[in-house]
Parts: C-alpha cells; sequence; structure tokens
C-alpha cells in the first residue's frame, strides 16, 4: 500500500505539473475558426444573437434599440440581444476568449483596430456574403468609409454611420474682424486665424485657431486628411518620409504656431479649456474663432446654444491644392461578425440591415447626428439636414476624401506621427525631415513585429 | 518513540527488530511528509497557481510572437531584441520609473517619518493632524489624480494663481516635461497617509528609558534621533523602502490618468492616446505592458517588459534586504 502511495503521490505531481503545461497551452490555443457556424435562421428557426456595441448616452442607446426593433419586425425569427458602452478593450478580449457570452456582432468605433480585426481573422471576411447579397460595395459605401473597413483586400467589416471634419466659425468674430467668407485655402485660413485673434498680456483674450496637436480635434491625421496625403506605399512600408505632403502638413502646422503666438503661449491657453465633449468647449465658450471639429458638435452647439452665431464650412486646403476644396477627413464606426459566433447566417441579416437599409441608415443617423455611411442614405430626402450638417454629409461625399488606413498594429502608426508632431511643434525636433524618416523606420520596426 | 509507534500497533514484538524498526520509521517520515503537505497544501496551491504558473508563462510567451488569435508561435529571441534594441520607448520607460523610484520612495519615506515624528511630539489635537494626512490616503488614485491635475493646472489652476500672486515662477506641472515628475511626486506625498501610520507606532514603540539613558549621557535631540529612534525604527524604515520601490515599480493609474487629463483625450473619441503625455516624461514600463500588451496584442513583446520589470524588482529588493541583515549583524 505504501509504495502506492508514493507512486500515487508521485502521479499527483505530474498531473498537475501536466494539467499547468495544458492550461498553458490550451489558454493560448482558443483560436479562431475560418468559417464559423451557420444556423437556422433561413428557414425560419428562431435564432438569437449578440450584439455588442459602444453606445452609452440615453438618447444613443434609444435610437440603436428602435434599430434593432424595426430589423426584429422585419426578421421575426431572428432575435437581437445588444449590450451596450462595450469598450474596445473588452471587445478584443472577448473576440480573443470566445466562448458562450461572446458577440456575434460587434460593432467598434475605433477604425484604426480594423487592420487586427481582419488580419487576425478575428471578423470574418464578408465578401462573400456581399456577393450573395448582390451588394456591391464600391456603389453603395463611400471610398473613405470602406478604406477604413478592409484590410489588404480583406473586407472584414462594414462602415455603420460615419463621422466626418469640417471647419466651424464663429460668425459673430468673423464679422467684428471683417471676413465675409470662410477661408478656402491655407493662406487664406493663416491671415484670418491672425485677425480672429486678440491678445491679453501674454495670453489671449480670442484666439483665431488653436493649431496645437493637443488642441482636441486637431490631430496629425485629421489635418493630413486636407493634403490627401498616403501613410503606406504599395510595398506597405511607411511612406511618411516619401511623400512630401507629410513634411508640408507638418511644417504647415509650426508656421501657424509660430505665427499665433509660439507654442509656449499656445500651450498655455490650451490649458484652460474645458473638457472637450462639454458646453465647456472651447469653440463654445468663444475662446477660439474656429475649430476643426466633426459633425456632432453641430448637435452640441445646437443644444448649448452659444450667445453668438456660428457656421459650418470645409476644412481649408493647401494653397497648390486649392481645387480639391470640400475634401476633409473621415472616420466612423464600423460593424463585423465575430468569426467565433455560430450564428453568421442571422449575423449577417443583421449586418446586412444595420448597413445597408437605406431607411434604417437614415433614422439611426437622424436620431445620433451623425453622417450616414451609404451613398443612398447620404442623398435620401427623409436625412435631416440644415446648411450647418450639409457640409459634413457633402465632405463624406466628396471623393477626395480621405482617411488613416488600417494596419496590422493598429493605430501604432499615428500614434508615432502624432509624437513627431508633438516634437516638432514644442521646437523638440527641428528637422523635420529627420524626424520623418526616424518615424518610418520605427513604423516598420513595430509592423515587422507585429506580423 | 519508535518503539511507542510499534508498541501501539503490536507490530515490534513478534517480528525481527531491526527491519521493522526501519519500516516503522520509514512509514513515519512518510506520514509526516504528507502531513507537511498536507498543511502547506493552500500555500503550494497558491504559490503554484498565482506565482510559479504565471511566471512560467510569461518567460514562455516571451519567446513566442503571439497576439491572442490561433496558436503562440516560437520564435526565439526576437521580443527582446525589439524591446531592448528597436524601442526606444523601452529605455525612455525605464529611466522615469527608475526616477520614480529613486526620487519618490526617498520622499514619500523621509516625508512620513517626518510627519510621523511631528504627529508623536504634538501635546494638543494630535488627533486633529492624524487625521487630516491621513484622510487623502483614503481618496481613490484616479479622484486624486484628477483633484491634482485641476490644482495643478498651468493655466487655470489655484496653485499657479498663487504662485503668480506671489511672484513666483509659475510651472507647467503636468504639461512640461520637466515638471510632470515632480508633479506625480507631489501627488504621492500628498497620500502619504499609510507610511504615517506605520511610522508612527514604530516611533511610539521606541522604549522610552533609552531616550532617559541617551538624555542622562548628554544627548541632544539629534543625537537622541540618530542613537536611539534610527536603531529602533530601522527595520521598518527598510519595510517602508522595500515596498516603496515594489508599488513604484509597479507605478500606472496616476501616470496615465495625469496624461490623459492634462493632455485633454480624456472623452473617448476614438482618439488614439500618446502615454507618457508631455513627451514621454510619465511614460513608465507598466504603463508600456498595457500598451503593448492590449493595446497592440504583442504579448510577446509585454511579457518581456514584465520580466525585465520583475528581474529589477527582485534584484533591488534582494540587495536591500541583503544590506539590511549585514547591518542588523553588526548591530547586533
Amino acid at each position: 500500500m505504501h509504495p502506492t502511495t508514493s507512486r500515487r503521490g508521485r502521479r499527483t505531481i505530474a498531473a498537475v505539473a501536466g494539467g499547468a503545461v495544458l492550461a498553458l497551452f490550451a489558454s493560448a490555443c482558443t483560436g479562431s475558426s475560418e468559417s464559423g457556424g451557420s444556423d437556422d435562421s433561413a428557414s425560419g428557426k428562431d435564432v438569437t444573437i449578440t450584439f455588442w456595441h459602444g453606445w452609452s448616452q440615453d438618447s444613443e442607446v434609444k435610437a440603436i434599440n428602435d434599430t434593432i426593433a424595426a430589423f426584429e419586425r422585419a426578421h421575426p425569427n431572428i432575435h437581437v440581444k445588444p449590450v451596450g458602452n462595450v469598450a474596445d478593450d473588452k471587445v478584443n478580449q472577448a473576440l480573443r476568449a470566445g466562448g458562450d457570452d461572446a458577440p456575434d456582432v460587434v460593432s467598434s468605433f475605433t477604425t484604426n483596430n480594423v487592420g487586427m480585426f481582419c488580419s487576425t481573422k478575428a471578423f470574418v471576411d464578408l465578401k462573400p456574403q456581399l456577393q450573395k447579397s448582390g451588394i456591391d460595395p464600391a456603389r453603395t459605401f463611400p471610398a473613405a468609409m470602406l478604406d477604413y473597413t478592409r484590410f489588404q483586400g480583406n473586407q472584414c467589416s462594414l462602415p455603420l454611420l460615419g463621422d466626418a471634419y469640417g471647419l466651424y466659425y464663429n460668425k459673430k468674430a468673423f464679422a467684428a474682424a471683417g471676413i465675409a467668407n470662410p477661408p478656402k485655402t491655407f493662406s487664406e485660413f493663416a491671415d484670418d486665424a491672425k485677425k480672429l485673434t486678440i491678445a491679453d498680456g501674454d495670453s489671449y483674450k480670442q484666439l483665431g485657431f488653436m493649431p496645437l496637436y493637443h488642441g482636441y480635434e486637431s490631430t496629425t491625421e485629421h489635418f493630413l486628411g486636407q493634403y490627401g496625403a498616403t501613410y503606406f506605399g504599395a510595398d506597405g512600408k511607411s511612406n511618411l518620409a516619401t511623400d512630401p505632403k507629410v513634411a508640408a502638413m507638418l511644417n504647415w502646422q509650426k508656421g501657424l504656431v509660430d505665427q499665433l503666438g509660439g507654442y509656449a503661449r499656445l500651450d498655455k491657453y490650451r490649458a484652460t479649456f474645458g473638457e472637450e465633449f462639454s458646453a465647456k468647449n472651447p469653440f463654445q465658450t468663444g475662446q477660439v474663432a474656429m475649430a476643426i471639429d466633426g459633425e456632432w458638435r453641430t448637435a452640441s452647439l445646437a443644444e448649448n446654444k452659444p450667445d453668438f452665431d456660428w457656421a459650418t464650412a470645409p476644412f481649408p486646403v493647401p494653397d497648390d491644392q486649392a481645387a480639391s476644396y470640400g475634401r476633409g477627413y473621415q472616420t466612423g464606426t464600423i460593424v463585423g461578425i465575430a468569426s467565433t459566433s455560430k450564428k453568421q447566417a442571422a449575423a449577417w441579416e443583421f449586418v446586412k440591415f444595420l448597413t445597408t437599409d437605406t431607411d434604417a441608415v437614415v433614422d439611426f443617423a437622424n436620431a445620433i447626428h451623425n453622417v450616414p455611411s451609404t451613398f443612398d442614405a447620404l442623398s435620401s430626402p427623409k436625412l435631416v439636414s440644415d446648411p450647418s450638417f450639409k457640409t459634413f454629409l457633402d465632405v463624406a461625399k466628396n471623393p477626395n476624401s480621405g482617411t488613416t488606413p488600417a494596419s496590422v498594429n493598429g493605430g501604432g502608426y499615428i500614434v508615432s506621427l502624432q509624437n513627431l508632431g508633438y516634437d516638432i511643434e514644442s521646437g523638440k525636433q527641428t528637422d523635420v525631415q529627420a524626424g520623418l524618416a526616424a518615424t518610418a523606420k520605427q513604423i516598420d520596426t513595430d509592423i515587422a513585429q507585429a506580423k | 518513540m519508535s518503539l511507542a509507534f510499534g508498541t501501539r500497533k503490536g507490530a515490534g514484538a513478534t517480528t525481527p527488530a531491526a527491519p521493522a524498526t526501519q519500516h516503522l520509521l520509514r512509514r513515519k517520515r512518510r506520514r509526516e511528509t504528507a502531513r507537511t503537505l498536507a498543511f502547506l497544501s493552500p500555500w503550494l496551491i497558491g504559490v503554484s497557481v498565482f506565482f510559479v504558473y504565471p511566471l512560467v508563462s510569461t518567460a514562455y510567451f516571451s519567446l513566442t510572437q503571439y497576439n491572442g488569435f490561433g496558436a503562440p508561435a516560437f520564435n526565439g529571441l526576437k521580443n527582446w531584441d525589439y524591446v531592448l534594441d528597436e524601442l526606444p520607448t523601452f529605455w525612455q520607460g525605464l529611466r522615469n520609473t527608475l526616477w520614480l523610484v529613486l526620487v519618490m520612495v526617498t520622499l514619500r519615506v523621509a516625508f512620513g517619518l517626518g510627519i510621523g515624528l511631528l504627529i508623536t511630539k504634538v501635546k494638543t489635537g494630535a488627533g486633529f493632524f492624524r487625521t487630516v494626512f491621513y484622510l487623502p490616503y483614503l481618496a481613490p488614485p484616479v479622484a486624486a489624480t484628477v483633484a491634482f491635475a485641476f490644482l495643478l493646472n498651468p493655466g487655470t489652476g489655484p496653485l499657479n494663481h498663487l504662485l503668480g500672486e506671489l511672484g513666483l515662477p509659475q510651472p507647467g506641472w503636468f504639461a512640461d516635461p520637466d515638471w510632470s515628475k515632480p508633479a506625480l511626486t507631489l501627488l504621492a506625498m500628498w497620500g502619504i497617509g499609510d507610511l504615517m501610520v506605520i511610522f508612527m507606532a514604530s516611533l511610539l514603540d521606541v522604549p522610552q528609558e533609552q531616550y532617559e539613558a541617551a538624555e542622562l549621557d548628554g544627548a541632544g535631540p539629534f543625537q537622541r534621533f540618530r542613537y536611539v529612534t534610527l536603531p529602533n525604527i530601522s527595520p521598518i524604515i527598510m519595510f517602508a523602502v522595500v515596498t516603496g520601490v515594489i508599488q513604484t515599480m509597479q507605478y500606472y493609474t496616476q501616470a496615465i490618468v495625469a496624461g490623459k487629463v492634462a493632455s485633454g483625450i480624456a472623452g473617448n473619441s476614438g482618439q488614439q492616446f500618446e502615454p507618457g503625455y508631455p513627451q514621454g516624461s510619465t511614460w513608465t514600463l507598466p504603463q508600456m505592458v498595457y500598451n503593448l500588451g492590449f493595446q497592440r496584442f504583442d504579448y510577446g513583446a509585454a511579457c518581456v517588459v514584465a520580466l525585465v520589470l520583475f528581474a529589477i524588482s527582485m534584484a533591488v529588493t534582494s540587495i536591500l534586504l541583503r544590506r539590511r541583515s549585514g547591518f542588523m549583524a553588526s548591530d547586533d
């Protein structure tokens, strides 16, 4: 008996150790299946799918729930269980873990992660489904929106409403400075920004425009949208150092910083700004007379009613590209189907409805004041729009509008470029070209590491 | 004892004495081992599940290319090369982390001890001062950091307003790369309550007769502190330093919240947050583990940084503890 106990003891230890090793590999091997499961929703069987999204405000949640209700009316056998207020971190974890509680359909506000979702096959490629349903993506969705929903030919997500960027301007301040129309080129813009700037000691009573990259939506990628710069070459390598538009943008911004008072003074003024998504936003308080911002600001301006008239226009373009006036940066919400989902047919019906049903897209866009994401919805008569909102619809329709492309390591390359921007505007980096070469090299290294 | 054991079992009388005793001895030893293991098992299980297994997996994943999907692919030392050679932010993060360890731990211990000394000396209202200095410790780190970002706001903060009124320079605090770490250190010193309580308890434990003896020998206040107080509380100082080093090596929340609030990217607009704002000055290695692991999903590289952190913590702690034991021995 005793030798047996001892052997049993050894066996126990071996089993525990083996179990630990097994757990190690098991936890590492929860991969995704290529094809995913099918379901019987097409033959009328009841199917319930789980839909994760990030909307959290009451009005937004009501809007998405109304869209879901409309879908369920049209597809009585498919039921949708929505889970709201889900941040991207959680989505990423769930897609990796799989399991019963994992979502079937997922939407995300961060288009930067599309490259990762596609390349890791966390989301299924929707091309076969689009073909089967007779949907031509190029004729259905604006080009920039298609760009941020696919990666290297893999259309693993579709756009679900979009955000377009333009210029907001304070009409009262414009009148006081004797400016009749919004600027169209960067030289007009610089003149106006200067005219609109009223100094107050070593600070400002009113600033024409806050050019710093921490000035909320005035970021490197939003400015680059006005230049039509390319981020990656055909070989997948970073284009930042070779595309002269990037250096042009960085130099233009630095020039504006110097012209409007210099980095230190602007940065100190920036610290007096209230929170971006509040009534204390510097454009709404009149601290800045012009701002680059997304279409959602029209809704908050209408709600908070500042004591001045305001209007919108496309953001100006570089003087040597004056013909492209009307373009802008675009991003938006994306939606995809988890490859771990066992209910792909029902999930596709839902995604198809969310992204291509014109009435559904228009109603949802009206409810949450975003730009619709299909050509049909953009020109739908049901779309509630006023001149200030129409600016953004036009930017979204403009074929020159651009976005930041998907990359295998998410938004890593955008952060690298941002960091270079901070160094240049603060004077830490004076050689723009050398900075761009180093940044491009770092981006290539980071992408090689992620592959 | 073996006889008693044998007698109780009734085995010793009938079989030859020597082999029987050996057999019983072996049996007894085995039983004792089993009993010891049984008593130790909660700890053993805990250590295996929460320490050995994660450590071994971290070491294993640091040698693989793994993004959470599919199986990890072994890629040798590629992640180590990448982190140590090709990632300039690693060295920046390491420098910041070591700066914080050195300055923050030193100042926290000195300040905590100073406050403890003062409060134990206070005759009236000690309870009030204890409460005042302890309360900030109860504030959740995120709330405390947001409050500090507000107080130290270079444009609108009351502190700079006051400094301006007094004609003193007004630093950029969380917005200035030269001042962001000192600002975080100020925040850490504000939440000194935990250390203060520990120091107070140890100061009150110093035998009063040693002070009296020192006084009789003509020792002044400084000598009494140097030759009576300090040797008595040195284990507590060592405890504060070692736990402080470990805590600061894990410094994450305050740095990331201060960076986010000061940079203006606090809302969830889908914008990419630049950790370490401004200019990487508050970028620490724990943030890097999070950024690499859970934002870029490069688990391999994240594990490398985690292992480096672990190795440094272990090295610093063991050096400190060894010095401490030498100190104790010479004392004795």
